[in-house]
C-alpha cells in the first residue's frame, strides 16, 4: 500500500517540483524504512554530496561505539552531527523544505549502500550504524509523528486479547522489568509477534514468551521496529551485493562508490590502519629493536622483551605483536624476516609450515585476505584474556602489582621513569585507568623530547593506541632531530 | 569399526533426518560432513549427492567418527571453486550440547571424564527442562536427543523455523535459556533477577520440578554440602552475613551434619525472618538462586550459537568408550542408564551370532560394495534407537509433507 504511494509521488516529481505544495509532502513522514529507492535524475555532484554528509554522521556513530559511549551521550554527539550536516526537521516545521531534507536523506541512504554493500564487514557495519542513527531519529521524533509513522507500515504484529492477557497475567508482570505498579500490565497494551523478530528482549529475557511467540508490551515496541529496520536492511543489502556486479556502469560512480567506502574504513575505527599510520619511512626487520627501546609501549616492549629472550611467542603474543609492527611499517618480506631471525630456535621447515601462512595471513596474503587493523587498547584490554602462559594483553592491566613496577623500571629507567613516579601510576592502575597509566609513562619517558604532564600523546590527549603511542613517539624524536639539526 | 558402517550405521535413516524428504534436496547435498580420521586427521567440507554416496564414502575412509555440519548455499565440495561470498552456512538445526565437566564443581561422584549413574541424574534434570522449555515457550517440536557416547547429551531441533535461526537469533535464544553464568572465580553463578524481583516466569515454572530433584540429587544422593568444601561453597551463596557467619560458625563444629541437615538450618534461618521484609524476600530469593545453581541445565554456549559448528553425528561411535550415540526418548530419560548402551564391539558379536545362526547365511556372500545391509541392525540391539530415530523422522517428514501440500494452493492462487 504505502510503496504504491511513494512510487506514484515519486513518478510525479517533475510536475510537483515546479508547483509549491504546502500541505502535501513527497515524504510524509520524517522517519524512512527506505523500502523504495530515489526515483528520478540525480546529478554526480549530489550524488556523491548526499552520500559523504551522510558519512559524516555515521562516522561519528561509529567513532562513538569505537570509544564506547553511553548511549544518551551518542545521542547527543550524533543529533549535533546530523543538524550540521544532515538535517531533518519534523513534519509540523513549515518554514523548512522538509522534502528536500528528506530527499537528501534517502539519496544519501542509497548511495551508502551501494558502496558498503560490498563485503560481509562493511555490510555489517553500515547496518549497526544506519539502524543507530534511525534509533536515534525514532527517539526523537515527535510522538504523533512517529505514530502516524508506524500505522503507515504493517509491522505484522497480533494485538493481545484481553482474555489472553488475564490468562498470562502474572507471567507477563514478572517479565516486565519495571512493573513497579500493580496496575501497569493491567493498562498496558500488548503485541504479539513471532520471537524471533525481537531477539534483543528475548536474549535478555525481558518479553514472555508461548509457543515461540513473544508478548511485548507497547513500551518495547520500539525494539521490533529497529528489529525490522535491521532486518529489511540486511537483506536489502545483501540483494544490492549479488546486484551490483552487473550494474551497468561507466566510470564515472564506481571511483566515487570506491572512495566513500574507503573513508568508512580507514577514517573511523581503524585510525591507526595502514593508509595513514607509516610517515612514509620503512621499517626494517633489523630496526625493530631499536625501536622497541625508543618508542614501544609497555604492551608491546613486553612482547618484544619476551620474544627476545624465548624466541618465541604465543599465538595472541604473535598477533597483537604482529599486527602492531605491520602498522607501524613493517613490510611482509621484512616480517618474514624479522620473525624468522626472532624465532631462532625453530627449524625453517617448521616455521615455514605453522608461522609463514599466519604471517601471511595477517597482511591479508591468505585465506580470506582481509586487512585487518592493529588492536587497539579497548581490544587488548578487553579481548582475548591472556591464560597463564599469554604474554600478550596490557601489562598495566594484566601484571600483577610488583611484577608491574619491576618491568617498568627495568624498560623505562633509561629514558627517565624513577621510583619516585611508581606510587602515582601505581595509583591509577588501582584505578582502573590503565590508559591514563600509559599515557602517564609516555609523558615521563618523553619529558626531554619537551612533553609536559597532562599533555599526553598531544593536546593532552590520551593513548588509545599501540600504534599511536609509538607514532607520537617517533614524530617527537624527529622534531628533536630536526631542531638539531637547525642549531648545527 | 568399518563392518560397523557397511552393515549397521543407519544411513538411510540418518539422510531422512537431515533431508526432512525421500528425494535429496539442498538440505542434503549442500551439508558440510566433516570426517575425523585414524591418527586425528580432519578432513572439512565433504557433501554428497544421496545417502550410499555417504555410505560410501564412510566405509573407504572408515573414520573414527563424523560431524554434520550446517547446509551451505552451496555444495562444500565445491567452496574452492565458488566465491567466498556465495558460501555461506545458511541452515542448520539448532543445537544444544549439555556436557558433565560442566558440572563438576556441584557433583560429588565423580569427576572429569567419568560418568556413573548417579551424575546422570544431572543430565536428566536438564534434558526434562530445556526439552520442556523449549517446546513451550519457543514452541518447538522435533527435538531429537542424542546420548554422546561418554558424558554428555545433545539436542538437535529440526524445525524449519529453527533451522532458519540466523547467528543472532541463536545467541539470543541461548541467552534466554542461560542461568548458569560465571567462571571459575564466581561464586554466585545465578543472576538473572532484575534487582531483588521474581524470577522471569520461564525459569520460574522450571524451579518447582527443580526443587524435587535438589531434594533428591543435591541433598540425599550427591551430598554436596556434607565437605567442607562443600558447605563452604554454599555459605558464599548466602547474601546475608550476619546468616552466613552463624550457619558457618555452627557448621564448623558440627562436621557429621548431613546435607540435609545443613539445608533445614538453613531454611529455619530464613523463616526467622518476618514475611514480607526485604531481608527476608532477599533470603526466600537466595535459596531459589542456590536451588537453580544446583539443579538448571549447563549448556556449552558455543555450540548453540553458530550456525557452522560441526556436532557429532548420531548412532557414531565414541572411541573412547566404544558407546554408540544412541538417540534417547526424553520422557523415559531418568530410566536411561548410559553403560548400557551398546557398543560397537557388542554388535558386532550380536551379528556374528547372527551369521552363525542358521537362516542368516543369505547375507554372507554380499560382503562387498553392493550388499544393502540396512536391515542388519534389525537384528541386534541397535533397533529400539534406530526405530526412535525412524518415528522422529516420520513426524518429520508428515510435517514437512503437510507444509508442501499448503504451499502449491498458495502458489496457484497467485
Amino acid at each position: 500500500m504505502q510503496s504504491a504511494v511513494d512510487r506514484k509521488v515519486a513518478s510525479s516529481k517533475q510536475s510537483t517540483s515546479q508547483v509549491e505544495r504546502h500541505s502535501t509532502l513527497k515524504y510524509p513522514h520524517r522517519l524512512n524504512f527506505y523500502d523504495i529507492s530515489p526515483q528520478g535524475d540525480i546529478t554526480i555532484e549530489e550524488f556523491e554530496t548526499c552520500a559523504l554528509d551522510r558519512l559524516r554522521v555515521l562516522a561519528e556513530i561509529e567513532s562513538s561505539f569505537a570509544r564506547n559511549r553511553p548511549y544518551e551521550e551518542l545521542k547527543e554527539v550524533t543529533e549535533k552531527q546530523c543538524s550540521k550536516y544532515l538535517p531533518l526537521a519534523s513534519t509540523g516545521a513549515h518554514m523548512v523544505d522538509r522534502d528536500a531534507e528528506r530527499r537528501k536523506d534517502h539519496v544519501g541512504h542509497f548511495v551508502l549502500r551501494l558502496a558498503f554493500c560490498r563485503s560481509e564487514e562493511l555490510r555489517r557495519r553500515f547496518v549497526k550504524a544506519e539502524t543507530t542513527l534511525f534509533r536515534v531519529r525514532y527517539d526523537s521524533d515527535v510522538h504523533s509523528e512517529r505514530e502516524a509513522f508506524l500505522n503507515s507500515r504493517d509491522f505484522d504484529w497480533i494485538p493481545v486479547s484481553d482474555e489472553e492477557r488475564k490468562q498470562y497475567e502474572t507471567e507477563l508482570a514478572a517479565a516486565s522489568p519495571t512493573s513497579s505498579k500493580e496496575t501497569s500490565t493491567r493498562a498496558e497494551r500488548y503485541y504479539k509477534v513471532k520471537w524471533t523478530r525481537v531477539p534483543d528482549l528475548v536474549e535478555k529475557r525481558r518479553v514472555f514468551l508461548k509457543g515461540g511467540y513473544a508478548y511485548v508490551p507497547s513500551r518495547e515496541q520500539s525494539s521490533i521496529v529497529f528489529q525490522e529496520f535491521q532486518t529489511n536492511l540486511t537483506k536489502a543489502l545483501d540483494m544490492t551485493a549479488k546486484a551490483l556486479p552487473r550494474l551497468d556502469e561507466d566510470t564515472r560512480i564506481v571511483p566515487i562508490l570506491n572512495n566513500l567506502s574507503q573513508g568508512f574504513l580507514a577514517g573511523v575505527s581503524s585510525e591507526w590502519s595502514t593508509a595513514e599510520a607509516g610517515s612514509g619511512d620503512q621499517i626494517t626487520a633489523g630496526m625493530v629493536d631499536d625501536l622497541a627501546r625508543k618508542h614501544f609501549p609497555m604492551c608491546m616492549r613486553n612482547l618484544h622483551d619476551t620474544l627476545c629472550r624465548d624466541r618465541h611467542l604465543k599465538h595472541f603474543g604473535r598477533l597483537q605483536y604482529g599486527l602492531f609492527l605491520k602498522v607501524l611499517g613493517l613490510s611482509i618480506d621484512e616480517a618474514i624476516a624479522f620473525w624468522r631471525k626472532s624465532f631462532s630456535n625453530i627449524q625453517d621447515d617448521k616455521f615455514n609450515k605453522e608461522y609463514r601462512y599466519n604471517i601471511r595471513h595477517s597482511y591479508g596474503l591468505e585465506g580470506k585476505r582481509a586487512n585487518y587493523p592493529a588492536k587497539s587498547c579497548q581490544q587488548i584490554l578487553i579481548s582475548d584474556q591472556p591464560g597463564s602462559a599469554d604474554s600478550h594483553g596490557c601489562p598495566y592491566r594484566h601484571f600483577s602489582g610488583d611484577n608491574l613496577q619491576t618491568a617498568l623500571l627495568s624498560m623505562y629507567s633509561g629514558q627517565g621513569l624513577s621510583v619516585a613516579d611508581l606510587p602515582e601510576i601505581m595509583a591509577t592502575v588501582k584505578a582502573g585507568h590503565y590508559h591514563v597509566a600509559c599515557t602517564r609513562v609516555f609523558e615521563i619517558t618523553h619529558a626531554r623530547q619537551g612533553v609536559k604532564k597532562g599533555e599526553g600523546v598531544g593536546g593532552g590527549e590520551s593513548v588509545t593506541h599501540p600504534n599511536q603511542y609509538a607514532a607520537k613517539s617517533r614524530e617527537l624524536e624527529k622534531e628533536k632531530d630536526d631542531v638539531d639539526v637547525v642549531m648545527d | 569399526m568399518l563392518a560397523f558402517y557397511k552393515r549397521l550405521y543407519p544411513f538411510k535413516s540418518i539422510f531422512n533426518w537431515l533431508n526432512h524428504e525421500h528425494v535429496p534436496t539442498k538440505l542434503f547435498t549442500n551439508r558440510e560432513f566433516a570426517f575425523t580420521l585414524q591418527g586425528d586427521v580432519y578432513l572439512r567440507y565433504n557433501s554428497f549427492e544421496r545417502a550410499d554416496e555417504l555410505k560410501k564414502q564412510v566405509c573407504a575412509l572408515n573414520p573414527t567418527r563424523f560431524e554434520i555440519g550446517p547446509v551451505y548455499s552451496a555444495r562444500p565440495r565445491d567452496k574452492k571453486t565458488v566465491r567466498p561470498a556465495n558460501f555461506t552456512a545458511q541452515l542448520r538445526e539448532l543445537v544444544f550440547d549439555i556436557d558433565m565437566t560442566d558440572y563438576d564443581a556441584i557433583r560429588t561422584c565423580c569427576a572429569g571424564a567419568d560418568i556413573c549413574r548417579r551424575c546422570w541424574a544431572f543430565i536428566a534434570a536438564a534434558v526434562r527442562v530445556l526439552d520442556h522449555a523449549i517446546r513451550d515457550n519457543f514452541g518447538y517440536k522435533h527435538l531429537l536427543w542424542v546420548y554422546s557416547g561418554r558424558r554428555g547429551i545433545h539436542l538437535w531441533i529440526s524445525d524449519r523455523e529453527a533451522m532458519e535461526l540466523t547467528d543472532e537469533q541463536r545467541r539470543a535464544l541461548v541467552g534466554w535459556l542461560m542461568v548458569i553464568q560465571g567462571g571459575k572465580e564466581m561464586h554466585k553463578k545465578v543472576n538473572v533477577r532484575q534487582g531483588s524481583r521474581t524470577l522471569p516466569p520461564s525459569i520460574k515454572s522450571a524451579l518447582d520440578p527443580l526443587a524435587t530433584v535438589f531434594g533428591d540429587l543435591i541433598l540425599e544422593d550427591q551430598n554436596c554440602f556434607e565437605s567442607e568444601e562443600g558447605w563452604k561453597a554454599l555459605i558464599q551463596l548466602i547474601p546475608d552475613k550476619a546468616v552466613a557467619e552463624s550457619l558457618a560458625a555452627k557448621w564448623g563444629t558440627e562436621p557429621m551434619r548431613s546435607s540435609e541437615d545443613k539445608w533445614d538450618d538453613l531454611k529455619k534461618e530464613v523463616r526467622k525472618f518476618d514475611k514480607g521484609t526485604a531481608k527476608r524476600n532477599a533470603l526466600q530469593a537466595a535459596v531459589e538462586d542456590i536451588i537453580l545453581q544446583y539443579t538448571y541445565p549447563r549448556l556449552d554456549a558455543e555450540v548453540s550459537k553458530h550456525r557452522n559448528h560441526l556436532l557429532k553425528a548420531p548412532f557414531c561411535v565414541h572411541p573412547k568408550t566404544g558407546r554408540v550415540c544412541v538417540p534417547v526418548d526424553p520422557a523415559a530419560i531418568d530410566s536411561f542408564r548410559p553403560e548400557r548402551v551398546p557398543t560397537v564391539s557388542l554388535l558386532l558379536r550380536e551379528l556374528d551370532e547372527i551369521a552363525v545362526a542358521p537362516g542368516a547365511g543369505e547375507d554372507a556372500g554380499g560382503e562387498e560394495g553392493t550388499g544393502e545391509h540396512h536391515s542388519d541392525w534389525e537384528r541386534t540391539s541397535l533397533k529400539p534407537y534406530v526405530a526412535l530415530l525412524d518415528r522422529h523422522v516420520a513426524a518429520l517428514m508428515q510435517e514437512v509433507r503437510q507444509a508442501k501440500r499448503a504451499a502449491p494452493t498458495y502458489d496457484a492462487s497467485w
